[in-house]
């Protein structure tokens, strides 16, 4: 929020410079976050009116002006602007003048007519659009008549001062106004607050005889209601001290009414709404929830098409306004408007936001009306705004006021015990100090000899207990002045739990044989899955949804990490990178049930994926790796039925019967699914079941001391006799001196029929306890080739 | 027979200062001092010599042995240190081409951060605790003192997966887990960290993502106050940014906490000056929120806030993330392209 210094210094003294005053503020809670210097440079710039203006000869777009200037003889001054009339006041810049556009100001010549200077607008004058009074947005700024002439326009216009960008906490609605950071300024440097005196001084008639009633039918959404009434309106410009408040306060003055209302808006942090009472049906204004599919045309002539959720203020037929977010157009105050109704009211904030939400419209009041000032301030707004109409002559206020809903403001009390501060701040501040502090913050508070007794003003809605007291206590104290202090207590190292060092320690391997991490979305597209190709009675299509997602493509919560990883796959194969291995470590969700009541499951997966000049080999060798340092030996199965994958190059892993994940080449129409027309090779494994089977007690085994002894053998099978297996058949036939088997070729081609191959491995032998004889050896090596002959017809290739 | 030797010693140490390699030493020596070498047939042939001679013949003989042998060796050293500092040098390699790199892969910059920050806290007695992406509204938002009209909770700013699910948008409620779980198994004080997903109704931009991280810390004991939570701050921010950064607390206001606070650390771009980046003010702008838990939040985990007290302070990992290494734009971090990720 914008917080004008000048404007504030009318409810408080502030006796530091504006940085300080912002670092102060800053300390005890309101976060300035920029001082914004008005301080304008202008030079030789000065009122003056226009006496004449006549068509210039020689050009049909320019006109010639004289102006007054308060000196001996008016100046001319040629300009193309349209807004200017005979009468006007109006800034003048004369010879040598300077505008903060930096732009410099000469005598100067109009097709054979001297000119004297220039007229010059508020931009000119270095004021944002979005401030220009609404007449004088595309034109010469035109000033009060009555201003004096010949004065330097810094001082008319108050070309000074600057403001404060206050970030106001959720809390603390009371500060999203000028008193209310008055307030909190006094608090925080010790000084004087004053709130506004608020007086009318000529009330004529009563309300009565003009408006018939104002009811509450839906008081959920509208708790409070007040009324009053003003005659005798004349529309026309509010004077130039309110225009200019408005404007540093980065508001556009419209007109003496719309001005008061949001001069109060501003003041006191309350909207108020004025109807055109001529224009209201039976004069009356009746708060009701809006009828289903309920019209409106609002002030920006538009059409809006209301629900039942919505509150809008009606006269005895038709909706007038659409509470607290925007006016009618039918009873919107206009230049003829003569009596007008102006109302204040508390509206439910929730319904509020919602309404401003749904329609698109959100403005400084629906904000403000999305956090009531309460009970009290509806009156003392609406009495503020009277006095000022009264003030500047835009109107006569009307005697009396009508109202429905809550009146009453019953100051709630709240103790503060004063030993809690301590014990909660870690500071001793002394108990005169918490009074004073929470007195500064008009919270009426005294001591009764054992505790602090507070009395909660109709602003403080956020005071609630003790703890809030001590905040208030503490934040004026300053938390900068609070001295640190190490926590006591225990001294031991925090811990991890074994799934997340086990997460760590496969990231730690993967990393250093040269996989990259990658992090994606938890949800995904449900299109994924059918471009993953997973089968339509899938278990993985059984997703959790988000209701309201950011977009269709961000609907699922994922149940596979694949489809992330391809869509990385494809995008860095887009871009040129020739080859990649990469892995994520994230959750799925699995929902308990559809719809989803209960909190879904969510499992941890690692997915790998790789592609580039690598070949299933390369994958298997990965999770090999991590699954060797994780001590877990698996059986692999192929896996032939499933669309993601490649039929003839997937792996399943088992340990026992538990499936630890599955790996493999994806399915040619999966990749194509990305845009990828080589080969990726992916993996998804299950985080918990390798916690589960990890055995990582690794003991001491003496080193051999005998020599291991290798021999060959190569045997041609047919081709679907899997190697895994002919390995552990080989191993079955001695485990306790065969120790190890490796499979060093196979060849398929020439000398090999075809349907067959060739496969060779190696056996290494040896025993612990002696140097094996060659006699030893010959016989185990024949019982290998017999049991590879008996269980697979294998031949012995010679 | 006695010129014969001395002829031959001296003709021999001549061969030698001639040989160029061990091959034509070899040669010396076995026509010298072989089987049928000149030495050997002269000492065959002093058989013929008379008593007296022969030992002062043989004494002589073996000494022009000796001194053939040592010059023999002598050489030969010579020989092969030259051929030694002859392979040095035909071996020398220019050094400054590249080197064979194994691949090593690479921990995704947000990821290592995120670990990094669990490091400093469990090295300050925090333990790693973490929960569920898809939370109860309760856990989330009720339990945690948010009011129940908080803009917080809308559809426009929360992804509801049914009227008590939504996708967290914060870690705070691991907070009332680490809490529930601990009055249950007895196990007050706690100290815990947590770091990981949350999500927002945000569109992507360059600096918005509707996933994002967060880390959170909790301390709950008898005894805790702010001016613990102060310590603590400095201790982590001195930890992560070094010893040169202050900080600054503000009041702020969070549900969960009272007094709540907001921290700022001095520009790291300026130390504290005053720049453009940070609008003048010395500070880069809210580093991390933190206070002491609500009373409400503690009742609500079951925890009496007369007996304990608790703080609790949290920040986004990714802006930090961001910050350090100096990338503009957060879809950088979840884009994964590899030439990004070889960076860090």
């Amino acid at each position: 929020m914008l917080v004008p210094i000048k404007w504030m210094k009318q409810y408080v003294e502030i006796n530091t410079d504006d940085k300080t005053l912002a670092d102060k503020l800053t300390l005890t809670g309101s976060h300035v976050d920029a001082v914004i210097d008005y301080e304008k440079k202008v030079t030789n710039v000065v009122t003056g009116k226009i006496l004449e203006i006549e068509k210039h000869p020689n050009a049909d777009k320019l006109i010639v002006t004289q102006i007054d200037i308060n000196k001996d003889e008016p100046v001319q001054i040629i300009t193309g602007a349209k807004n200017v009339n005979v009468g006007d006041v109006v800034p003048v810049c004369l010879e040598g003048a300077e505008l903060p556009n930096g732009l410099k100001i000469k005598k100067s010549n109009f097709r054979g007519l001297p000119s004297y200077g220039m007229m010059c607008s508020y931009e000119e004058l270095g004021f944002d659009d979005k401030v220009i009074p609404k007449e004088a947005r595309d034109g010469i700024a035109i000033l009060p008549p009555d201003t004096e002439l010949g004065k330097d326009i810094k001082d008319v216009l108050e070309l000074d001062g600057s403001a404060l960008e206050v970030e106001v906490t959720f809390n603390r609605p009371d500060c999203l106004n000028i008193v209310g950071m008055a307030r909190e300024t006094a608090a925080t440097l010790g000084t004087k607050f004053k709130f506004p005196e608020i007086e009318i001084k000529n009330e004529q008639g009563d309300i009565k005889e003009y408006l018939n009633g104002v009811e509450i039918e839906d008081e959920d959404l509208c708790s409070r209601f007040y009324a009053k009434v003003i005659k005798d309106i004349k529309i026309g410009p509010s004077p130039l001290w309110m225009q200019r408040t408005l404007m540093d306060a980065g508001m556009r003055p419209i007109n003496n009414i719309v001005d008061v209302t949001n001069f109060v808006m501003l003041e006191l942090g309350q909207p108020l709404h004025a109807y055109n009472l001529e224009a209201l049906s039976g004069r009356k204004l009746i708060a009701r929830r809006a009828k289903q599919d309920e019209k409106i045309v609002t002030i920006d002539q538009n059409e809006r098409s209301l629900s039942d959720r919505m509150l809008v203020i009606a006269d005895s037929e038709k909706p007038a306004c659409i509470a607290g977010v925007m006016g009618g157009y039918y009873s919107e105050i206009n230049d003829d408007t003569k009596i007008m109704v102006l109302e204040s009211a508390n509206f439910n904030p929730k319904s509020i936001r919602e309404t401003s939400k749904k329609l698109g419209m959100r403005s400084e009041a629906s904000a403000r009306n999305e956090k009531p000032m309460g009970y009290v301030m509806v009156e003392l707004a609406n009495k503020r705004a009277c006095q000022l109409i009264e003030m500047i002559g835009a109107g006569t206020v009307v005697g009396g006021y009508l109202e429905a809903g809550r009146s009453e403001y019953e100051a709630p009390v709240v103790t503060l015990r004063p030993h809690r501060v301590p014990w909660l701040l870690g500071v001793d501040i002394p108990v005169d100090d918490m009074l004073k502090y929470l007195n500064l913050l008009e919270i009426e508070s005294t001591f009764d000899g054992e505790k602090i007794i507070s009395k909660i003003p109709y602003f403080r809605t956020d005071i609630e207990q003790e703890a809030d007291l001590i905040e208030e206590v503490g934040r004026l104290y300053v938390f900068e002045n609070i001295e640190s202090a190490p926590l006591l207590g225990s001294t031991r190292v925090g811990r991890k739990s074994d799934k997340r060092n086990l997460e760590d320690y496969i990231k730690t391997i993967l990393c250093g044989i040269g996989l990259y991490e990658i992090t994606t979305y938890s949800f995904i597209s449900p299109k994924s899955y059918d471009n993953i190709c997973v089968s339509s009675d899938s278990p993985l299509r059984n997703y959790v949804r988000i209701l309201n997602p950011l977009g269709e493509d961000f609907s699922s919560m994922r149940t596979t990490l694949v489809p992330n990883m391809m869509e990385v796959i494809s995008r860095n194969s887009n871009r040129g990178v020739d080859n990649a291995k990469l892995f994520e470590i994230g959750s799925i969700f699995i929902p308990k049930e559809q719809p989803v009541v209960n909190e879904p499951h969510e499992k941890i997966k690692l997915c790998i994926g790789m592609y580039g000049n690598y070949d299933f080999f390369d994958l298997k060798g990965i999770i090999e790796a991590v699954l060797s340092r994780l001590g877990i030996k698996v059986s692999l199965k192929p896996v032939t039925d499933n669309p993601s994958f490649h039929p003839g190059r997937t792996a399943a892993m088992y340990v026992n019967d538990d499936l630890l994940g599955i790996y493999g080449e994806m399915s040619m129409e999966a990749a194509g699914n990305y845009g990828i027309d080589h080969k990726v090779y992916a993996a998804e494994i299950d985080i918990e079941k390798l916690l589960e089977h990890k055995d990582t007690n690794w003991k001491y085994e003496p080193l051999p001391k005998y020599p291991a002894m290798v021999r060959d053998i190569a045997v041609i099978v047919k081709d679907e006799i899997l190697a895994g297996e002919m390995i552990e058949t080989i191993e079955a036939v001695n485990p306790h001196l065969i120790e190890s088997v490796e499979l060093f070729d196979v060849y398929k081609g020439e000398h090999v029929r075809e349907g067959y191959k060739s496969t060779a491995f190696s056996v290494t032998y040896r025993n612990k306890e002696r140097t094996l004889t060659e006699k030893e050896i010959e016989s185990i090596h024949k019982k290998i080739l017999e049991q590879l002959e008996r269980k697979y017809e294998a031949k012995l290739r010679m | 027979m006695r010129d014969q030797l001395l002829k031959l010693k001296e003709e021999v140490l001549k061969q030698l200062k001639e040989c160029a390699d061990n091959a034509d030493i070899e040669k010396v020596r076995i026509q010298c001092l072989g089987k049928k070498g000149d030495l050997t047939a002269i000492l065959r042939s002093m058989g013929g010599l008379s008593e007296e001679e022969r030992p002062e013949i043989g004494k002589l003989a073996n000494e022009v042995r000796a001194i053939i042998e040592e010059e023999m060796k002598v050489i030969k050293e010579k020989i092969n240190s030259l051929e030694a500092s002859k392979k040095v040098k035909s071996e020398v390699l220019d050094i400054t081409m590249p080197g064979r790199i194994p691949e090593i892969g690479r921990r995704h910059p947000l990821l290592q951060a995120k670990e990094e920050l669990e490091s400093v806290f469990m090295r300050m007695g925090y333990d790693v605790v973490s929960g569920p992406e898809i939370e109860t509204v309760a856990n989330n938002f009720d339990d945690l003192n948010a009011p129940y009209d908080h803009p917080s909770r809308d559809w426009s700013d929360t992804f509801y997966i049914s009227d008590d699910l939504i996708l967290r948008t914060h870690t705070s409620p691991v907070q009332v887990r680490t809490m529930r779980e601990a009055v249950k198994e007895n196990k007050l004080p706690v100290r815990a960290v947590c770091t990981g997903r949350t999500f927002r109704f945000d569109d992507v931009d360059d600096t918005h993502s509707p996933m994002f991280h967060q880390m959170e810390c909790i301390v709950v004991d008898k005894g805790v106050t702010l001016a613990n939570l102060k310590d603590s701050i400095d201790q982590f921010v001195k930890e992560l940014f070094g010893n040169n950064v202050t900080t600054r607390f503000r009041p702020h206001n969070f549900p969960f906490t009272e007094p709540s606070a907001e921290v700022d650390v001095s520009c790291h771009i300026c130390m504290g000056k005053g720049c453009s980046s940070c609008r003048g003010t010395g500070w880069s702008m809210e580093l991390l929120g933190c206070g002491m838990i609500h009373p409400n939040v503690l009742r609500n985990c079951g925890i009496d806030p007369e007996i304990y007290s608790g703080y609790a302070f949290g920040m986004g990992i990714d802006r930090v993330t961001m910050v350090k290494y100096g990338i503009p734009n957060i879809r950088l971090l979840f884009e994964n392209d590899v030439r990004f990720l070889k960076q860090f």
